[in-house]
């Protein structure tokens, strides 16, 4: 039937599985003679980057991944799983589908949800959550026009049908991004402490099970064209994107929840990229056990498939299970009850071989851990790019300041990156479960956890433009962004997942972005003492304009012991004081104002100093325990006007503020890195500069002193500027103008352009 | 005591909502029953979550009308007894013919989740007796396919009959096709058959049962319910 173990390894078809000659080389010595097609195609989608983060892994062993709460840490097993107490423990993680999502958006998109939800539930968690870290192209192209609805329907279809909330997100638009849009998705699941599950093989003789979708052709190969960059010729690889079905995998996610609550199984190990061949190897590897498995057995929609398509195939809804022997009954009624397939593939071996026949004939022998721990490891040239200079080249100067600041405030809010983002997560279904206690349009989105007082809360965040202009600052910012929305909900953040996008790494300028920005993660981490517990590196995100902006995207999780301490980021009540904490600098560079107003993606970015950063959170927390906030909102792009306009569109409620005291930050002269210097703050930095660590709250008048003496005590400036109230948003001199005018912008910018 | 039953279709995926909100906020005595049952117990209410009941391949609902649960819930409601159709619950009551019309896709062809207000048509039924009629209620939708239709004579014998329940409107109670969702006929949200004990609605009323979540105007929907049995 077959002809793989016959076909000829010939330089070419080595090649064509992007498997250079020494690695060939090493796969020769490993096996101690050549191997077969279905092992060298074994080989190829295991090494890839995508599984074997070749190129980058000596960067990631650099994040801090140690904490107290850590019950599996990074790199353990599919997702990392962090206590919250009480016998409960979260497990999260956010992955790209970005190249799939490129070609077909909505299939991308679906099985880039689906993939993330079989990581969190193969661990025996029930997943609570979903949100999402989008990059699109300028919005004025038909390509933007046709991958941004596709891929919000591809995520809404998905979490939708298996009524999985999508609570929160972000999405930017610029043109970094044309024909290579980021599709992150990230979830989060809720496991008792006795239930979790290792992805190990382990206890010969076990047997090894097949669950879920039958297995066809598609997504052949899907981990090796996530490996290269995007071409015009792309779209030949079509039959590389999967097709996701969310029944499905829901049908699929209870019978697995239903199975960890009995004791029957091992281990369970979820089949995304590399299928059949990533599942086997990884379960026998963690297991330092053997594994055998006979193709003839795997449940099948399309006849005459070899070996080698069997093995590489990424059909979606499947999981491999290794079941505890003489239990076998447990798991097939469960699946029955379920109408899915389970069907015994295989059996745990003695020794640490894994071995795939078909039939009688044996296709396929390696050691399992020549696959999954012995790939190849790169340290890549890196070389300080040469557009940096240029870029962050920015003469002040010549930077006019506007006439009229209101009509700047409303083009900003009209910028698809910063207006509202309704249009999308209305979209999706981001109240099933009833847990959602902050709808999308928090700075965090927030959930209960029923039957405890706990609230979880969670940001996604990276601003890529710091990152082009300054990746180590760029990098630092965005866990820095991420831990502070977290904060200003308050919630205490306790760990961070991370989906790296960047270019193509054998580019030395590429590389030495991926560097830098992973130092200035790590650097934050380990101020926040929020380690990351797991994440995804995807490469090669190129078009053929060039790579896309470094977009290293945080996926913030914090803890709220009491989620009745919540704090909204939006206004609450007339009268009550408004108080901006933190300095404001000329910060314009590389600021949202500067590239929609000015047309200039250039500068030097804000600067960010991690322990004022760490005071301003630990102050908002002590300020969130103590109830002293009415709300609490981060300046993030647009700078402060649009960070009070939109603490002034409350989702069901709109208030007014009158700002009138701007002028004691433009007369502070308080600049951190002003001492000594006359510090002049220009008027657009004023109300558009992007300077860090700051944030808008709202108080009762009787909170007052209380604040202040807490603002002493962590040593952050805190300037009373105004009070809630009014119809309009009034600021200093400048800004006048009603709330119904700004929401009327700010809510139609992206269905406005839709429409046409 | 009053007793419960919520159906659970592969797809389901508001079950465990409507149980929480059944059991943990309303102290009713719920359980789950599967839809391989022949038979339901003795309960006084039978409830159809939400979700995409068999994917909802084909059309929303059109599977899981022939899950042998089906004949036993129309069973109960021959009897007088109370059956709650919420989203896919809707669409699999009508698919089953216990209440008239069809659903379409949603006018925007969009998937829509959000807060929406309705008007209340029809009170003195099982599922508003503790509402005022026009009373307004804020709950929200999630659905692709709430578009409600029925021919004219239906239509007619929906209105005359006072099988409304609710209408989608403003704030303040005014109808047009901004405050419609869907573009459902008539701007119908939800609808009661004959007798007056089989309830569909698009809406979910088990959404906004908590403080918690933004309102309890649902709260009114199942006090009326519980209002009926207890009497």
């Amino acid at each position: 039937m077959t002809t793989d173990t016959q076909t000829k390894i010939t330089p070419e078809l080595i090649a064509a599985h992007g498997i250079t000659p020494a690695e060939y080389e090493s796969i020769v010595k490993k096996l101690g003679r050549e191997p077969n097609l279905t092992e060298l195609g074994m080989f190829s989608v295991m090494w890839s980057e995508h599984c074997s983060y070749k190129n980058s892994k000596p960067i990631l062993k650099k994040f801090p991944t140690e904490g107290e709460r850590l019950m599996v840490k990074a790199g353990e097993e599919n997702a990392g799983i962090v206590d919250i107490g009480d016998g409960l423990a979260i497990c999260f993680k956010i992955e790209s589908h970005n190249h799939p999502s490129a070609i077909e958006p909505f299939q991308g998109a679906t099985t880039g949800v689906g993939g993330i939800l079989r990581d969190i539930f193969t661990m025996g968690a029930r997943p609570v959550f979903l949100m999402n870290s989008l990059r699109f192209g300028k919005f004025e192209t038909d390509q933007t026009r046709h991958l941004f609805p596709g891929v919000v329907a591809g995520i809404g279809h998905y979490g939708n049908c298996m009524g999985i909330p999508t609570i929160g997100g972000e999405v930017y638009f610029d043109d970094c991004y044309d024909g290579n849009p980021l599709v992150n998705a990230m979830c989060l699941g809720i496991v008792s402490h006795e239930t979790i599950v290792k992805g190990s093989a382990k206890g010969t003789g076990n047997p090894v099970y097949y669950v879920g979708a039958a297995t066809g052709r598609d997504g052949l190969g899907g981990a090796a064209f996530a490996s290269k960059d995007l071409s015009e010729e792309s779209h030949e690889d079509r039959p590389a994107v999967q097709v996701g079905d969310p029944f499905m995998e829901k049908l699929l996610m209870e019978a697995c929840l239903e199975l960890v609550k009995t004791d029957a199984i091992v281990g369970m190990q979820d089949m995304g990229a590399a299928g059949l061949t990533c599942s086997t190897s990884e379960t026998a590897a963690r297991g330092n056990s053997g594994i055998r498995i006979d193709l003839t057995k795997v449940p099948m929609r399309e006849t005459g498939m070899t070996p080698y398509e069997t093995m590489l195939s990424e059909s979606q809804e499947r999981m491999l299970i290794i079941v505890k022997k003489g239990k076998e009954k447990i798991v097939e009624d469960i699946f029955e009850k379920w109408d899915l397939h389970a069907v015994m593939i295989g059996t745990v071996e003695e020794g640490t071989r894994m071995q795939v026949f078909e039939g009688p004939e044996k296709v396929a022998d390696v050691p399992a851990k020549a696959l999954v721990d012995e790939g190849p490891v790169y340290i890549r040239e890196e070389k300080k790019p040469e557009y940096l200079d240029q870029a962050r080249k920015l003469d002040l100067s010549k930077v006019k300041e506007p006439a009229d600041y209101a009509a700047v405030l409303k083009k900003l809010l009209d910028h698809p990156t910063i207006a509202s983002k309704a249009w999308i997560w209305q979209q999706y279904d981001h109240m099933v479960r009833t847990d959602t206690v902050f709808y999308p349009g928090h700075d965090a989105a927030l959930i209960r956890v029923k039957d405890t007082k706990r609230g979880i809360a969670a940001s996604t965040d990276c601003n890529s433009l710091y990152c082009y202009l300054d990746p180590f600052e760029g990098g630092k910012i965005a866990v820095a962004e991420a831990a502070r929305n977290v904060v200003c909900s308050g919630a205490k953040p306790v760990g961070l997942t991370n989906c790296l996008n960047f270019g193509n790494p054998m580019k030395p300028e590429v590389f030495w972005q991926f560097h830098q920005a992973a130092n200035g993660m790590s650097e934050a981490c380990r101020v926040f003492k929020t380690p990351v517990t797991g994440g995804n590196v995807s490469f090669y995100n190129e078009s053929p304009r060039g790579a896309i902006f470094p977009t290293p995207t945080i996926g913030m999780v914090g803890i709220m012991e009491d989620i009745d301490l919540r704090v909204p980021s939006h206004f609450q009540a007339d009268g009550d004081l408004i108080f901006i904490l933190g300095h404001t600098l000329n910060e314009i560079g590389g600021s949202h104002y500067l590239m929609i107003e000015h047309a200039l993606k250039k500068g030097v970015p804000p600067m960010l100093d991690l322990e004022r950063e760490k005071a301003l959170q630990d102050l908002i927390l002590s300020l969130a325990q103590n109830r002293m906030l009415a709300s609490c909102h981060d300046t993030a792009e647009g700078g402060l006007a649009v960070a009070f306009a939109e603490a002034c569109m409350g989702l069901n409620q709109s208030h007014g503020a009158v700002v009138d005291q701007m002028n004691l930050i433009l007369n502070s002269k308080l600049g951190p890195y002003a001492e000594g210097k006359n510090y002049s703050l220009r008027k657009d930095a004023l109300y558009f500069g992007e300077t860090q660590s700051r944030v808008i709250i709202s108080l009762k008048p009787e909170n007052k002193e209380f604040i202040i003496h807490e603002c002493q005590k962590f040593n952050t400036p805190v300037y009373q500027v105004g009070k809630v109230g009014g119809d309009s948003l009034i600021l200093g001199d400048d800004i006048n103008v009603p709330v119904t005018e700004l929401k009327n912008v700010f809510e139609n910018a992206i269905p406005r352009r839709m429409k046409k | 005591m009053i007793k419960a039953a919520v159906v659970v279709f592969p797809g389901s995926n508001c079950d465990t909502d409507c149980l929480h909100v059944l059991k943990d906020v309303l102290k009713v005595q719920a359980q789950f029953v599967w839809h391989k049952e022949g038979s339901l117990p003795e309960v006084d209410l039978v409830v159809l979550p939400g979700g995409f009941s068999y994917g909802d391949y084909l059309r929303t609902g059109a599977i899981a009308r022939f899950s042998p649960v089906m004949e036993a819930v129309r069973q109960h409601a021959a009897k007088g007894r109370l059956v709650f159709g919420i989203c896919n619950g809707f669409q699999v009551l009508l698919e089953a013919g216990l209440l008239p019309g069809a659903m379409l896709r949603n006018q925007s062809l969009n998937f829509v989740c959000k807060q929406v207000w309705l008007k209340t048509d029809t009170v003195d039924t099982p599922f508003t007796r503790n509402l005022k009629k026009d009373e307004i209620l804020s709950i929200p939708v999630a659905h692709g396919e709430g578009n409600y239709y029925c021919d004219d004579e239906t239509l007619k014998a929906l209105q005359d009959g006072g099988q409304i329940a609710f209408r989608y409107s403003s704030a303040t109670g005014e109808f047009g096709d901004e405050f419609n969702p869907n573009g459902s006929r008539d701007h119908i949200a939800g609808i009661m058959n004959e007798k007056k004990n089989i309830l569909g609605m698009m809406p979910h009323p088990e959404r906004a049962s908590e403080g918690i979540l933004e309102g309890t105007d649902g709260l009114k929907i199942w006090n009326s319910l519980l209002g009926t049995v207890k009497n």
